[in-house]
């Protein structure tokens, strides 16, 4: 199994080359170079060329992308033009922030949508379910920007439960008051998220227990004279978890990626909100870092998947 | 068999109805049956006769939300009709083992073979895990798996589909349980897979004297396996007797017709008699009158019962109707058989069996 996973890692290298020159290419299309925006009226034309020889922005492109490529590999993805800061150590800094958020949301979201996709599944077409799929639809088609605009106005402005911008308040201080006043600024994001996004989850859970339950093997199982209740659990639910579980290798994505509509509003410091800004800002050092960490995540996250699915269904090996 | 061996199983009078769009329908059409121990019933008929749907009821694996389930089948003094889950659920795979068509779905496929086995001992037995471990490879020797501690700790896709079949075989008679039920269990098996399977559950049934349900399509199987036949059609008994009678005399024209429909292998008659038509769905069926009639479209009407009942043609040999007395193919009676059914020879392609 570590062999086939050492592959699977090697065999991501020719992809991500593939992605890093698409992400190269589209950073060069894009109007404008990373001067345009510090040219001023009295900038001369001799200074830019000067500042764009020096920056190696007069060499053709295939020695450009080596060596952006040569410096992305010691970490070094350049000066981000707007903040004038290393790219890495300011995607290192959100990266901390989305990543609790995420890993609070993604609790949340199994939390809620796991005992939702079971009680759907396991009660369909009564009431419960018919409740629990009109929550799934509306949660699925309210456009989450306005749900968060709602919270923030009502929790964080009307009813001051909450905090409204930012990851920690400026006088936490000790390891328990940073913690605590971490978590205080995360609760209420990461919670709609969850609400808002548990859809997906509860519908596998559900159609997998919708469909199991008509198996064979659950027959087997009642005509060896098991009780229905572990009939449900050892047959019907653990089977039902298969997709979920593998579901969980892109949840890593998300953990990285953040939620651009959650922390944009919430205006927290995090990945979402970063490359919103470096899209708006054209900021084109940051966002080329993070598409194709975005890239080299979702690839690992298919990886993940295919292990997870391996570990947990035997009829599944990863060769 | 000998006749005076102890009644196990007493089917009286049982419906089995499916609600369909808020509508009941028998597919199960009052049948009475007996099961002794030391019997190989065979019950026979096409596919959508309602041969899994009688055998599910005996075992109880009907939802009572869409199902309705009348009648008595009285196992000792219990009656199965209508008795609680709870203790429905000490007979299911103690006092019975159901064996299911296909054995790969009709496994688990995330637990180890072995633990498929012992669950039926959990719930049965006061053994220890340790105990249930090695009645687990005995049983597995017993139906002949040739590395018992290595296939207990396989998964069913690991196993070929008569190694599968075996495993079956074992979880059914995991509590030496005096009534098995196999429905179709060769049928998704090789040929020759499927007479080593048959042998094997002869065996067992020497070795356990338990009684056997064997559905089947198969004539062959049953002429092989069976002591006794029931054949079934549109939910209805339309003949029963022992494999003698039913083979050396079949009366129906649906047993005379699935017997001619056996390939035969000792013969030159290139020639497939295929039953034209099909079993009608649970809702399109008709319910009055003769429910054959249809696809013996030769035979004039007024030949036909109007309501053919079950009667003894013989000491054991039951048949319904019986009119059965005149009926003929329509090429053992070429000159009748002109008029009424040219399309008799044209052969059905759709038909199942
Ligand atoms: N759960 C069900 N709900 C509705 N109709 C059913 C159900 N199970 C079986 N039937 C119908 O009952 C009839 C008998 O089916 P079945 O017992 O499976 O026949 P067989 O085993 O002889 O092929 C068929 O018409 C089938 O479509
Ligand atoms: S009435 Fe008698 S002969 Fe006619 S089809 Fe029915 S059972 Fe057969
Ligand atoms: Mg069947």
């Amino acid at each position: 199994m570590w062999k086939t996973i050492l592959r699977r890692v090697i065999l991501m290298i020719p992809q991500i080359i593939v992605l890093s020159l698409f992400v190269f290419i589209l950073a060069k299309m894009m109007p404008g170079d990373p001067f345009t925006g510090l040219i001023t009226p009295q900038t001369s034309p001799a200074q830019i060329a000067r500042l764009r020889k020096e920056a190696g922005l007069d060499n053709p492109w295939y020695v450009q992308y080596v060596d952006w490529i040569g410096r992305a590999l010691h970490g070094d993805f350049g000066m981000s033009y707007q903040m004038q800061r290393p790219v890495t150590s300011i995607i290192g800094e959100r990266a901390i922030n989305t990543l609790y958020l995420s890993i609070l949301s993604v609790v949340l979201t199994y939390l809620i949508g796991i005992p939702l996709g079971v009680a759907a599944g396991r009660y369909e077409g009564t009431w419960i379910d018919t409740s629990i799929q009109f929550y799934n639809f509306i949660s699925m088609s309210t456009p989450g920007f306005v749900v968060y605009m709602l919270a923030i106005a009502l929790f964080g402005f009307a009813l001051g439960w909450f905090p409204t911008s930012g990851s920690i308040s400026v006088n936490a201080s000790g390891v328990i008051g940073t913690i605590g006043s971490r978590i205080y600024h995360i609760i209420l994001p990461s919670l709609l998220i969850a609400i808002l996004g548990n859809a997906s989850i509860v519908q596998y859970l559900r159609s997998g227990i919708v469909d199991n339950k008509l198996e064979d093997y659950v027959k087997t199982a009642r005509s060896k004279g098991v009780p229905e209740r572990v009939v449900f659990n050892r047959h019907i639910l653990r089977n039902s978890l298969l997709p979920i579980a593998a579901f969980f290798g892109n949840v890593i994505t998300g953990l990285l990626s953040g939620s651009v509509f959650a922390e944009t509003i919430f205006a927290y410091p995090g990945m979402g909100k970063l490359f919103i800004d470096s899209v708006s800002g054209r900021d084109y050092s940051i966002m080329t870092a993070l598409i194709l960490l975005y890239g080299i995540l979702t690839l690992l996250g298919n990886l993940l998947s295919d292990i997870i699915m391996s570990i947990v269904d035997p009829r599944i090996r990863i060769d | 068999m000998d006749t005076s061996d102890e009644l196990l199983l007493d089917i009286q009078h049982l419906h089995t109805a499916f609600r369909v769009h808020d509508h009941f329908y028998d597919a199960v059409d009052d049948v009475s049956l007996t099961l002794h121990k030391n019997e190989i019933l065979a019950l026979v008929g096409e596919s959508g006769s309602g041969k899994s749907t009688l055998a599910t009821s005996i075992i109880g694996l009907h939802n009572p939300r869409n199902t309705k389930v009348t009648g008595d089948i009285m196992y000792n003094e219990l009656n199965l009709v209508g008795l609680s889950e709870a203790l429905f659920n000490r007979i299911r795979g103690n006092d019975i083992g159901m064996i299911f068509q296909d054995p790969l779905s009709a496994l688990n496929p995330l637990m180890r073979i072995g633990d498929q086995i012992a669950e039926t001992l959990v719930y049965h037995t006061k053994l220890s895990e340790k105990e249930r471990e090695a009645r687990v490879l005995e049983l597995l020797d017993q139906v002949g798996i040739p590395d018992p501690p290595l296939t207990a700790h396989q998964y069913p896709h690991e196993l070929s589909g008569g190694m599968r079949q075996r495993v079956m075989i074992a979880i059914a008679i995991a509590c030496k349980p005096p009534i098995i039920i196999a429905d179709e269990p060769t049928t998704a098996l090789d040929v020759t897979i499927q007479a080593q399977i048959l042998d094997l559950l002869e065996d067992i049934q020497k070795e356990i004297g338990s009684g056997i349900l064997l559905i089947t399509h198969d004539l062959g199987v049953v002429a092989e396996t069976a002591d006794t036949v029931a054949v079934m059609y549109s939910g209805q008994i339309v003949e029963q007797g022992t494999v003698y009678q039913v083979f050396e005399n079949p009366l129906h024209p649906y047993t005379r017709s699935l017997l001619r429909s056996m390939p035969q292998a000792d013969s030159d008659d290139e020639e497939l008699h295929v039953i034209q038509g099909t079993v009608p769905s649970l809702v399109n069926m008709e319910r009055s009158g003769d429910r054959f009639a249809p696809r013996i479209p030769w035979i004039p009407e007024s030949a036909h019962e109007a309501n053919p009942v079950l009667h003894e043609a013989e000491p054991g040999h039951l048949v319904r109707c019986t009119c059965y007395k005149t009926f003929y193919f329509p090429d053992e009676k070429p000159e009748a058989a002109a008029a009424g059914a040219a399309g008799n020879n044209v052969q059905n392609p759709s038909e199942g069996a």
